[in-house]
């Protein structure tokens, strides 16, 4: 159920996320030492425009990614087929998109 | 009963990156979820980080970085596949990929507790 | 060629007709060398002559004898009982991803239809009246072809696709391989036609390169190869056309 565009916007997604990925993995383990705290994530992130451009980025890709990823998967595992299908793909992608956006001001915006 | 024709490395591989994905897709909302309450319900956010002292949560926050971890290298090696002149070692890739995960969250989990 | 004294199989043999399916149980003589399709021949003619099923040629060209042996998509009259044997069973069920007529045969229109859907068809450049190309063996192009000439249609990649399974409409890695095949064939023409017949929600970007096509294929051909070359040459016209527009 992937057609050439939804491949390539599958594809696409996956090498924007390449480096992102890997700096949010490195994130992770440097941050993770000592616990976390709002406080400690807010300082870092908080009226930061790279990590505003970092993780904005990051959520339209993970959006578009994810629901590609899931269409096939409901496709080809529950058999789902059509304009369910496609509703679903843009229901999926919009609303990964609606609460990562919230995430992402949450943290950056002062 | 006809059994699918399975257990050898790349088809291990390939159920590897999709249950990886689907878990992490399923994972996202509550992650987006819980850093929005920094927003809204501060106080809210500490009182959750502060389960992630458990070790329970730990272990879990430990799987999670190993799946995001096997998924992006496991990715990046059909990427590879399918952009990159056609290269014989998919299993040795495919198991590095894995080996590359395990120690990357291996580390994580290390600094964790 | 004697049986090796009493030594006998537990072959378990899926039967179906229009009634519905079932397992039967025969047992079967062993002998040190016997290919599996012997296993099936001997049950038809020693134990039960209504059970179905294919062969032709019984040396591995012709694709017909393709069946599930122990759950994995072999080609039969190749495959020798010693290497798939457990302990002394056999089991042999019909092709997997393909509609039984009965016992062990399928009906493979569904398979050769979507090779015509994937256009993976002679597309001629020329006529009879004109001369014939002449074919420079080391052109890369030309390895390309050649890796994926072999195909004997059995099927047995199809049957162990799991994505196949998962999506009916998927083309499927024989399909794919002939019009990657076609495609870098110097004498064949419309070579757009096929990048777009494998572009659609049914084409090569449906694959997942779990590679159970190459790892079953008993010609030791790689359709997840081919699939990989039809995905990059797909995704180039996209490029192409944005560059024309």
């Amino acid at each position: 159920m992937l057609d050439l565009r939804l491949y390539m916007a599958q594809r696409i997604s996956a090498m924007v996320m390449i480096p992102l990925v890997l700096g949010h993995i490195a994130v992770m383990i440097y941050a993770i030492q000592g616990g976390l705290s709002s406080a400690e994530i807010l300082s870092r992130t908080q009226g930061s425009a790279f990590w505003f451009l970092f993780y904005g980025v990051f959520v339209v890709a993970v959006s578009v990614h994810a629901a590609i990823g899931l269409r096939v998967i409901v496709h080809e595992w529950l058999g789902l087929r059509g304009i369910a299908l496609s509703l679903l793909t843009w229901t999926i992608c919009l609303v990964l998109f609606v609460m990562g956006a919230r995430a992402v001001m949450a943290v950056t915006l002062l | 009963m006809i059994r699918p024709s399975r257990s050898h490395p790349l088809w291990l591989a390939f159920v590897l990156h999709r249950l990886s994905g689907l878990a992490l897709a399923l994972f996202l909302p509550a992650h987006f979820w819980l850093l929005s309450l920094a927003l809204t319900q501060p106080q809210r956010l500490d009182h959750m980080l502060s389960f992630a002292e458990s070790p329970v949560v730990k272990i879990a926050e430990f799987g999670l970085v190993f799946l995001l971890s096997v998924h992006i290298f496991g990715g990046l090696r059909l990427l590879a596949l399918e952009f990159l002149p056609w290269s014989n070692r998919q299993k040795s890739l495919a198991a590095g990929a894995i080996g590359i995960s395990l120690l990357l969250s291996g580390l994580f989990l290390l600094r964790a507790i | 060629m004697g049986s090796t004294d009493n030594m006998r199989l537990e072959v378990t043999v899926r039967r179906s007709d229009a009634d519905g399916g079932y397992d039967q149980i025969f047992k079967v003589p062993a002998y040190a060398h016997q290919t599996v399709l012997d296993v099936v021949s001997w049950i038809q003619q020693y134990s039960d002559p209504t059970l179905t099923y294919r062969f032709a040629c019984r040396v591995g060209m012709c694709g017909s004898c393709a069946m599930m042996v122990n759950g994995a998509p072999r080609w039969t009259c190749r495959t020798h009982v010693n290497k798939v044997l457990n302990g002394d069973r056999l089991h042999i069920a019909p092709l997997r991803n393909l509609p039984v007529v009965k016992d062990l045969v399928v009906d493979m229109d569904p398979f050769f239809d979507k090779w015509i859907a994937a256009e993976g068809l002679h597309h001629p450049t020329r006529t009879r009246h004109d001369p014939i190309v002449s074919i420079d063996p080391e052109n890369p192009q030309r390895g390309e072809a050649n890796a994926g000439i072999e195909c004997i249609n059995c099927s047995v990649c199809y049957a162990a696709c799991d994505t196949v399974a998962g999506n009916s409409d998927y083309l499927g890695p024989a399909a794919l391989l002939r019009a990657w095949t076609v495609f870098n064939d110097e004498k064949n023409a419309g070579k757009q036609d096929i990048l777009d017949a494998v572009s659609g929600s049914s084409g090569c970007h449906n694959c997942h390169s779990m590679g159970s096509c190459s790892h079953f294929c008993p010609n030791a051909l790689n359709p997840m190869t081919a699939i990989a070359g039809l995905k990059r040459e797909t995704a180039k016209t996209i490029f192409r056309r944005r560059k024309d527009a």
